[in-house]
Parts: C-alpha cells; structure tokens; sequence
C-alpha cells in the first residue's frame, strides 16, 4: 500500500515536471507566434518575425512533445483521470488539438512557398493559432483545478466545465504567460545580436506583459474567491509560500529587465511561472480531480507505476542529455552564417 | 479508396441506428478515430524509412564526393522536415482523441494499453530531438558528427513504431491482466507488451513503412523521367528509394504469412472474416474478391482447399468460419475481406514490381528503361499507401465489434458525451485543408519551379549542387 503511495506520488511529480517543462519551452513558443501575430504588417514586422523564427526553428517540434509526455504518463498512471478529463473537456481539447495542427503544419509550411499570399496566410494562420491553443489549455486547467471535472466518463458538464470565470482567468492567464516567456527569453536572444537592434523592442514588450500579468493575477484573487472556493483556500494555505515566491520572482524579473540584466531575468522569468505550476499542485493536493478523488485512488496498479519509474528514469537518462546537446548546439550564435 | 469502402458500409448499418443518438455519435467517434490515424499513418511511415535513406544519400555523397547524391540527401531532407512536422501534429490530437473518444477504454485499461504510448513517447522525443539537429545543424557540424547525429533519428523511429504497434497488437490479442468479478487485476504491462501479435505485427508495419517510403520516394522520380528528367540525379533518386522497396517487399510477403498464421491462432474471427469464409470446417478454400450476403460468398475466385493449406500446409485443415460467431459479436465482413484482397493483390503485385528491376539489374546492371516500368513505378507510391490504408482497415474493421478482441466491446468504451459528432464534422475539414495543403507544399518541394526552401531551416543553407528539379 505504502509502495503504491511512494509511487503514485513519484510519477505525479515526474509528470507535473514534464507540464512545467511544456509551459517553459512550449509556452515561449506559443508566445512568439503572439509576438508575431502582434508585430504588425510584413515591413515592420519583419525583424522581430525573423528573430522569433530563428529562436523557435530548431527546437519547437522537441518543445511540443512535453504535452505527449505529460498526456501519456497521465493517462497510464492515472487512467481515471486522463478519461474523466479528456470526456468531460473535449470540446476545449479538441479545439486546443487543431490549433496545434493548424500551428505545426503553418510553421513548417511557410518556408516552402514562395508566393507573399500563401506566406503570409500561413504566417497568420501560425501566429493566431498560436495565441488560441494555449487559451484552450488554460480553459481546461481552469477547468479542473475549480474542481469541474468529477471523476467519471463524461461526468461534468461539456460547456460550463470549461466556460466559467476560472477558466477565462485560466485562459487569458496562460496566453499572457506565454507571451511573456517569450518575450523575456526574445530580449536575451534579441541582445546575442550585433548592434542589438530589437532589444528594446522585445523588452518594452516584456515588461508590459508582466505588468498585465500581475494585475490580471490581482484580479484573478476576486475571481478564484467568488467561482472556486477549494482552489482558494488552497493557494492561500498550502500553495502560499510557492505563490508568494512566484510573485517575488515576477516583480523581480521587471526589475532586471529593466537593469539590462537579461540572463537573470530569464532565470526570474522562469522560476515565476514554475512556482505558479506547482503552487496550483500544493492548493490541490492530494485530490487528483476535486472533489473526491485523491491520487491514491486514482493511480494506476503497483506493477504499472514501477514500470512507468523505470522507463521514466530510462527514458531521462536518454533524453536529458539530448536535449541539452539540442540547446546548446543551437543556442550559441551561428558559427558562420553562410548565404 | 479503403476509406470510402468502410463508409459505404457503414452508411447502411448507420441508416438503421441514426434515431437512436449514442448511436450515432459511435459512428462518428469511430470515423473520427479512422480518419486521423489513417491520415497520420502515411506521414508517419515517413518518419520510420525516411531517415535511413537520407542518410545513407548523404553518407555516400560525402564519402565519394558525390554532388548529385549529396543533392539527393539535401532534397530528401527537406521533404522529411515538413513530413516529420506533419506527422507530429497529426499525432498529437491522435493522443487527444484516446480519450476524448474512447475514455471507457483507457479507464480500464489505461494502466496497461497506455504503457507502451509512454515508450513511444520517448522514442519520439528522440527522434524530434535528432530531426532538428540533423535539419539545422547541417551547416553546423562536420561531416562526421552531422552523419552519428543522424542515427538516433533511425533508431527512435523504428522504435517508435514497434511500441505503438505493440498497443495495438495488445487490442487484438490482450495479455497481461485477469479479470475478476469484472475488475481488471494482476496488471502487467509489460506482458502486455509481449502479447502474440507484437512481434507479427510491428515487423508487418515496419516492413510497411519501409515500402511506402521507398516506393513513394522513387514514384516520384518515375514521373519526373516520363516528363523527359533524366539526368543522373533523377536516376539515382528513383533506382535508391526503389531498390530499398524492391527488397522489402519479398520480405513483407512471408511476414504476411506469419502475421495471418497468427491472426487464424488467436483471432479466429478475425480470420474468417478477412477470408469471407462462413462455413467452418476442413478442405476450406481460399476465396478472392467477392460480394459476401446472407452467409454466402457471391462472385469470387475459389481456390480449393486454398485457405487450409496456407493455415495449417495440410489440404483438409480445420478452419473455423463465421457460423462459429454469434451473430452480433461478426464483424463487418465485406469491408474486411475486401480490404484485405486489396493489401494481398497489391502486395504481389509490388513483387512483381520488384522482380522486374531484380531481372533488368542481374542482367544489365540496370533498370528496366521501358516507359511501361516507369508508368509501373510512378504508381507504386499510391499503391504501397493503398495496401498500408487496406491492411489497416482489414485490421481495425475485423476485429469489430470489439475494441479489446473478446474483452471489452467498442460500443462500452465510447464517451457518453453528447454532441461528439460535431467534433468529426470539425476534424474532417480541419484534415481536408491540411490535405489540400500538404499535397501542395509537397508538390512544390519535388517540382521544378523552385529550389526548395528549406521547410526547418531558417536560410537557404545548401542549394543542390546537381539540379533543383525533382
Ligand atoms: C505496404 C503495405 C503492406 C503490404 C504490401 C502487405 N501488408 Fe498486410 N498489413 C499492412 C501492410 C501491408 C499494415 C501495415 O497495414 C497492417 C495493418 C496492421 C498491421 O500490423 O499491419 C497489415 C495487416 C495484415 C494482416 C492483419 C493483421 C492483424 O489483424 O493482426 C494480415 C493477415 C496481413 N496484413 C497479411 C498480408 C499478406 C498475406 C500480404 C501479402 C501479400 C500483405 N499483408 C501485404
Ligand atoms: C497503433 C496504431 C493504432 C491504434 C492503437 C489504434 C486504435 C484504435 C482504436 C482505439 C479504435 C476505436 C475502437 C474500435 O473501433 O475498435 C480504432 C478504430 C479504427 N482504426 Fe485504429 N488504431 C491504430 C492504427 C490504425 C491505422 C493506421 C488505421 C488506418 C486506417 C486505423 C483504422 C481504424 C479504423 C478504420 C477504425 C474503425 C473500426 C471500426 O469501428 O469498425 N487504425 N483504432
Ligand atoms: C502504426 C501506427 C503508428 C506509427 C508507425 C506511428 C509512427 C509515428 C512516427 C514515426 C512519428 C514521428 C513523427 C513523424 O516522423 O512523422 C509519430 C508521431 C506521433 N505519433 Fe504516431 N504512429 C502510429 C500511430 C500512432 C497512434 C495510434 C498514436 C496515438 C494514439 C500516435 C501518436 C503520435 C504522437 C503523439 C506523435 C507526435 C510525437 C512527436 O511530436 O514527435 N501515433 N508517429
């Protein structure tokens, strides 16, 4: 019993890691197609355009996987979870799941057209699926963190599980959060460049968002107490230290912003979004979905989560270390930019 | 095509259950469910051959300094980054869609079906990781490094395959569980995992995706030298890709032999209905084509005692037909048999395919120059995705009307949710587009009007040295 407790617990942090994952990487990507829907018409929006492409190219297709990841490990571990979920919300899923289609096949098409019309349909096809899909995914956890998601096959509501005040904060939280990663990691990659022209065009930006960010947080206190009371009290007990840090590190990383001090801003960035996420978890805990089902009850058998640790550890040990030679080799200016 | 054979089946099983709304929305979950993973099947076979050839084009072209191998391995490249884009797309509402459409499913078996997603989780991970550094670090890396970063690309992708074929080889023969006063107990993944079909089964696909990347990738040179391209990079870009195919495909025949001998073991309803075979007994023989309606087989070539010596290599072999089935457990049976006639024809007739470019080699070091073999090459591509689609319709349909052969009922593990339907309506003009959109950009990148951007590269890197065209 007590084995089954230790492991459901592992893999839960495992998985909530890979989602932390998603919403830094994939949740910077998803922002600089906001920043390019935003940029303005081609002449003007053609610099930044071209940044947010050369930061996004290499890495966006590794960056998505994150949310296969955390799909498959919850849907093994935590079959009732993933099929309480997945029923009750998939009219968001299902909106989220073409917009990534729609994401994906633009980006990759855009380059292998050469008429201005179709580019700049893909082109705006990329950058507004880009601002939707992760609308629908903050809907969704908006969804289940207000505890709107009973446990069992279609069992909540299909509209107002996700149409409700928590998950529009859910959703409008989560596009501002992408756009501000992006907008924080674009002003470090924006300095690697000679002359640094879009410096202060990324970080104009940046510190905007983290200000909108932080008075729709404000906001989001009236709404959380009003529309979800559990999830209230959860961020204001267990979850509060991680949200108080949350809040220190996003003023913080307005003030290095500011400072010209990218590299710790980045890292202020970074850390202000993760301690979001897990304070979401600590206010939750221990229910899978609330109210009722607890992770205990919802993990799958022993024999599973001991397979899910050891193809988990396996699979990190494999793929850490790519990932990392993925980043580094790309995230070092370009050795010789040949035309 | 296969697809519109199962609507067609399915329009008239649907016109009696169309009053009853659960019903209606299994019909669209289940066209929902056909649709992506028929649409992601083809892309994704890319991802499992394609990188094996791009390799070995840019290994030779390096190592003989080669330029129209070379050109050859930067064209092909390209193509696989947009594939390889479209193929994770595609995917991931494949993901979405286990358990917005078939939540009963996962739920119960989720802790078992689900495990092997999660290797191929990985697997994937991997290849995408290795995509992009082969994509853009070509510029980036010597030559060397660029061609080891290349091999992990292969490795995850036939493993990728192996695992998520494994899943499905688990819904046609389920291992790894008991079940006990109808709770699922004793769960072992990975003896679900080593299940009969897997290893049938994954070598049957793998060996699939060879032959749909190879054929496809020469089917395109063929039509490029009907057009009057034949210079030595169009020769080589269709004689590489066919070769590769034209060697698999004898292979694939004998695992088709293997993977029915183990349908006919452990799905022996499965068998009957891909045989259109409805008495069971001894002597059973071996039907083609055919119209199957009230219990009889009408209008097909009968090889006699055909099927029982291809089962058991004895004439008068017991084989179990559909009189053995309960009527409402039988699956659907001329969309099966039809489908799978399709596969099998289509299967000997790339043979054949093969042979020839086997006899004009042994003879002349060459490929046949005749326009009748090109004709035969530029439709090759089609036709591999044609038996890949019908395999897997044969496959899928056959096993109906359980989701878990003999466990678990498709109808039990649909999503209660009401207004499924629309979702397919929304799927299916979300996939015509990326159709329309794919055929095109594709087309663009194997056309002579431009030298292809490179989909994942940010610049031009290496224009093709040996020609643009094709
Ligand atoms: C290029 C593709 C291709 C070709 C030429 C063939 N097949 Fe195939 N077949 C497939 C591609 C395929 C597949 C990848 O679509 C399937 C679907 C499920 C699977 O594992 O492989 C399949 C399934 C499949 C099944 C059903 C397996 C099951 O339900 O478990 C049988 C019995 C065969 N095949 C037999 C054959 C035979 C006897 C062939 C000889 C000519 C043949 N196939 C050629
Ligand atoms: C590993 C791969 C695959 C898995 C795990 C898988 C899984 C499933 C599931 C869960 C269903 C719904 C339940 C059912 O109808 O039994 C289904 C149905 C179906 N799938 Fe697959 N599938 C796979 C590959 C494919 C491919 C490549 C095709 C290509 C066309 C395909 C064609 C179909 C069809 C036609 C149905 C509907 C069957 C019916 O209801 O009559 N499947 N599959
Ligand atoms: C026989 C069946 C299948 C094969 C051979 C296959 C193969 C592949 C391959 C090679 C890729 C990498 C992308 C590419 O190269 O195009 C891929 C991507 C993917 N597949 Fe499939 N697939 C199959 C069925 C399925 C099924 C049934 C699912 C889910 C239920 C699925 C989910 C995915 C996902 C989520 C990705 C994206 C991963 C990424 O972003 O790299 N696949 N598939």
């Amino acid at each position: 019993m007590n084995g089954t407790f230790t492991a459901a617990n592992a893999v839960l942090a495992i998985m909530w890691t890979g989602l932390t994952a998603y919403a830094l990487f994939g949740g910077a990507d998803f922002g600089g197609g906001f920043w390019d829907l935003l940029a303005g018409n081609t002449e003007r929006g053609r610099a930044p355009r071209r940044l947010i492409e050369h930061s996004i190219g290499p890495v966006w297709e590794a960056n998505h996987v994150w949310l296969i990841f955390v799909l498959v490990v919850l849907w093994t571990s935590f079959p009732i979870g993933f099929a309480s979920i997945a029923s009750t919300l998939y009219i968001p899923l299902t909106l989220a799941a073409l917009g990534m289609i729609a994401r994906g096949a633009a980006f990759a098409f855009r380059h292998s057209v050469d008429q201005p019309l179709l580019q700049q349909l893909f082109g705006a096809s990329f950058a507004f699926s880009s601002m939707v899909t992760p609308f629908f995914l903050g809907t969704i956890a908006g969804a289940v963190a207000s505890g709107r998601v009973p446990p069992g096959i279609a069992a909540g509501d299909v509209i107002t599980s996700w149409l409700n005040p928590t998950s529009i904060l859910g959703g409008v939280l989560a596009v501002g959060i992408c756009a501000y990663l992006a907008g924080v990691y674009l002003c470090a990659d924006a300095a690697g460049h000679p002359g640094q022209p879009l410096l202060e065009y990324f970080l104009t930006r940046a510190v905007r968002t983290a200000v909108l960010i932080g008075l729709v947080a404000l906001a989001g206190i009236v709404v959380l107490h009003a529309d979800a009371p559990a999830l209230f009290d959860g961020l204001t007990s267990r979850g509060l230290p991680l949200i108080a840090i949350s809040a220190a590190a996003g003023l913080s990383s307005i003030v290095l912003l500011v400072r010209r001090r990218l590299a710790p801003a980045r890292v202020a960035a970074a850390l202000a979004v993760t301690a979001v996420i897990w304070g979401w978890a600590a206010a939750q805990y221990p229910y899978l979905l609330q109210p009722g089902l607890t992770v205990q009850a919802a993990a799958a058998p022993a024999a599973t989560l001991h397979a899910m640790l050891l193809s988990l550890v396996v699979g990190a040990a494999l793929l850490v270390p790519s990932l990392a030679y993925l980043f580094t080799l790309f995230h070092r200016p370009d050795p010789a930019p040949e035309q | 095509m296969s697809r519109h054979g199962v609507d067609l089946a399915w329009t008239t099983a649907v016109t009696g259950l169309l009053a009853d709304p659960a019903a209606s929305d299994l019909y669209h979950a289940r066209m929902q469910m056909a649709l992506s993973l028929g649409w992601h099947i083809v892309v994704a076979c890319f991802g499992v051959g394609f990188p094996a050839m791009v390799l070995f084009a840019e290994w030779r072209g390096s190592r003989r300094g080669d330029p129209d191998m070379d050109a050859l391995a930067h064209t092909w490249a390209k193509a696989m980054g947009v594939l390889f884009a479209i193929g994770a797309v595609s995917g991931t509402i494949l993901s979405f869609e286990m358990g917005m459409l078939w939540p009963g499913l996962m739920e119960r078996f989720g802790a078992i079906y689900g495990f092997p997603f999660t290797l191929e989780g990985f697997a994937f991970f991997i290849e995408a990781i290795f995509v992009g550094v082969y994509l853009y670090g070509w510029s980036r890396l010597p030559t060397r490094i660029h061609l080891l970063s290349g091999l992990p690309m292969i490795a995850a992708g036939v493993a990728g395959a192996f695992f998520v074929v494994s899943a499905n080889a688990w819904m046609n023969t389920p291992t790894g569980f008991q079940i006990r006063n109808g709770q699922v107990v004793d769960i072992d993944p990975w003896a679900g995992m080593a299940n009969p079909s897997t290893a049938s089964q994954s070598a049957h696909m793998i060996l699939g995706a060879v032959m749909v990347t190879g054929f496809g990738v020469a089917s395109v040179y063929a039509v490029g030298m009907l057009r009057g391209r034949h210079r030595r990079y169009h020769r080589l870009g269709l004689l590489v890709p066919l070769s590769v195919a034209a060697v698999t495909a004898p292979i694939q025949i004998v695992v088709g032999d293997w993977i029915a001998n183990v349908v006919a073991e452990h799905q022996p309803a499965k068998l009957a209905a891909l045989e259109a075979l409805y008495h069971s007994g001894g002597a059973a023989p071996l039907s083609l084509g055919g119209i199957y309606v009230d219990d009889h087989l009408v209008g097909a070539i009968e090889i006699p005692y055909g099927l029982s010596l291809l089962i058991h290599h004895d004439p008068h072999g017991f084989v179990a037909g559909l009189d053995r089935v309960p009527p409402p457990l039988r699956p659907p049976v001329n969309v099966t048999h039809l489908s799978y006639d399709l596969m099998v024809g289509i299967g000997f007739a790339l043979l054949g395919l093969a042979a020839w470019l086997g006899w004009a080699w042994w003879r002349r070091r060459d490929f046949p120059r005749s326009a009748w073999f090109l004709r035969a090459v530029a439709l090759s591509g089609a036709a591999a995705v044609v038996a890949l689609e019908a395999g897997w319709v044969a496959t899928e349909v056959g096993r109906q009307p359980w989701i878990v052969y003999q466990i678990q009922l498709t109808r039990d593990a649909v999503s209660t949710a009401p207004g499924l339907r629309y979702g397919f309506y929304l799927v299916l003009a979300v996939y015509l587009v990326l159709t329309v959109m794919a055929v095109y950009v594709l087309r663009r990148l194997a056309g002579a009007h431009m030298a292809p951007i490179a989909p994942q590269e940010p610049e031009p890197q290496h224009q093709p040295t040996g020609g643009s065209s094709l």
